[in-house]
């Protein structure tokens, strides 16, 4: 499993994002929206809090039908689009 | 009973063509909503088809200027005879080139009861885009180097000096242009030149994201209030069409070391592009409040209000925390406009919509 440090983009960038249950997400810094889908939004929750990929891969296989790796192979390629997008 | 005095402001900048509009209609809106009836709001214009100038809701009255390239004594006597019809407490004045001979005339205005709160003339002159890279050394504030040119030669010489392309063209008071070729850089040079004049002044390019930052300063180093924003949508001469409040921090930061460094007084923008790193690079400081202003007024910091206030020796008014999140689009709405309201304008320099009513002062 990755580190979540070497994934993701940075905690408190990701902490500044306003989640709305629609899908919105507004960055207040860069004034930049974006819309995602329930599963992205799921993984923006988890990742506004302290907790490493393990944990999100786990908390998202017991709220969607897919293998570990798979998700975490999601959650890898979405972490990338995070970081280019989310500075 | 006795009528709550008022208070008269004059406004300039009442253009507001779509693509460029000046700041001044919105500066009215944010007086006039912070105000009520309680402000009379004179539009000073300088084409009769600036629309602010017929739109009651925000001008009780208007008038012509002479063009700043007038001179000082034309401009201020002009503006003696406003005032004697109007009662002037205090001039905003919103467009770049008017400053400077508005910086000069403060000392005389403020002789005929007119106030202003501007910064004094060395600061205004070292905001202007050539002096940038300097100003931003003192204050430690990232800046593209700038260089005044007055040939085309330069865009085909320029790699020899160490520029490359793309490069920004601007004017020496308004106007940027981005170019890729030494072809399109003498364009740029040849039309900026036709509608400004010389200098024409080539910025190096940064990478990145245009924020927006409007304050007002109290001329002691501190920035009073601020406001800041990121376009969402461009007009053609790439104003702001539409944007939304974000706060940054970093930019404040970079902001008040700008202030501090001037010693600015008065209202400013400060435009900076954030490269990828997150760092921010000063690309221009307008002396003025930007057309955008509104959306401080929908945020619950009326900086026109603010600088209406402190402008008048009144405390400067709480403002609500800094709201991220708020959006502006603006429109272009038609204005109805009778023959003979135009023909006051032309002819006799004035519009007068609603009079001082008698025993109000």
């Amino acid at each position: 499993m990755n580190d979540k440090a070497s994934v993701f983009p940075d905690p408190e960038t990701v902490g500044r994002l306003a989640l709305s249950d629609s899908g919105f997400v507004f960055d207040p810094v860069s004034g930049r929206s974006y819309s995602v889908n329930a599963t992205g939004l799921a993984v923006l929750r988890l990742l506004q809090k302290p907790t490493g990929i393990a944990e999100v891969v786990e908390a998202l296989q017991a709220r969607f039908e897919s293998d570990a790796v798979t998700i975490e192979r999601d959650v890898i390629e979405f972490a990338d689009v995070l970081r280019g997008q989310i500075k | 009973m006795m009528a709550e005095p008022r208070l008269t402001v004059a406004v300039t900048g009442m253009n507001a063509q779509p693509e460029n509009p000046g700041p001044g209609l919105a500066v009215a809106r944010c007086l006039r909503e912070a105000y009520g009836p309680r402000v009379r709001i004179v539009g000073l214009g300088y084409d009769a088809l600036d629309p602010g100038l017929y739109l009651g809701e925000y001008c009780d009255s208007a008038h012509m200027l002479s063009y700043p390239n007038g001179g000082s004594d034309a401009m201020i006597e002009r503006l003696a005879g406003i005032h004697a019809a109007e009662r002037i407490d205090l001039l905003i004045p919103c467009l770049d080139a008017e400053l400077p001979q508005m910086v000069g005339a403060a000392p005389r205005l403020a002789a005929m009861g007119i106030c202003t709160f501007l910064p004094d003339a060395r600061a205004l002159a070292r905001r202007t885009k050539d002096r940038l890279p300097e100003l931003c050394q003192l204050a430690g504030v990232a800046c593209p180097e700038i260089k005044p040119i007055t040939s085309p030669a330069f865009f085909r010489t320029c790699r020899a000096e160490g520029w490359s392309y793309p490069m920004v063209v601007k004017g020496p008071f308004y106007d940027a242009r981005i170019v890729r070729s030494a072809e399109e850089g003498a364009a740029a040079f040849h039309s900026i030149v036709a509608e400004w004049g010389l200098p024409v002044l080539a910025q190096r390019f940064v990478a990145g994201e245009e924020y927006n930052l409007s304050g007002v300063a109290d001329g002691d180093g501190r920035l009073l209030g601020e406001v800041m924003m990121k376009k969402r949508a461009l007009t053609t001469k790439g104003k702001a069409w539409a944007g939304v409040t974000i706060f940054d921090e970093g930019l404040a930061d970079a902001a008040r070391r700008l202030v501090k460094a001037l010693g600015w007084k008065g209202p400013l923008e400060v435009e900076m592009m954030r490269d990828a790193a997150g760092r921010y690079h000063l690309i221009e400081i307008n002396p003025r409040f930007p057309s955008w202003i509104y959306l401080s007024q929908g945020v619950g910091r009326n900086l026109p209000a603010l600088l209406a206030e402190i402008a008048l020796g009144r405390p400067a008014p709480a403002l609500a925390a800094p709201q991220p999140g708020t959006m502006f689009i603006r429109y272009a709405v038609e204005t109805i406009v009778p023959l003979g309201d135009f023909e006051k304008l032309i002819m006799d320099g004035t519009l007068s919509r609603r009079p001082e009513p008698e025993g109000v002062r």
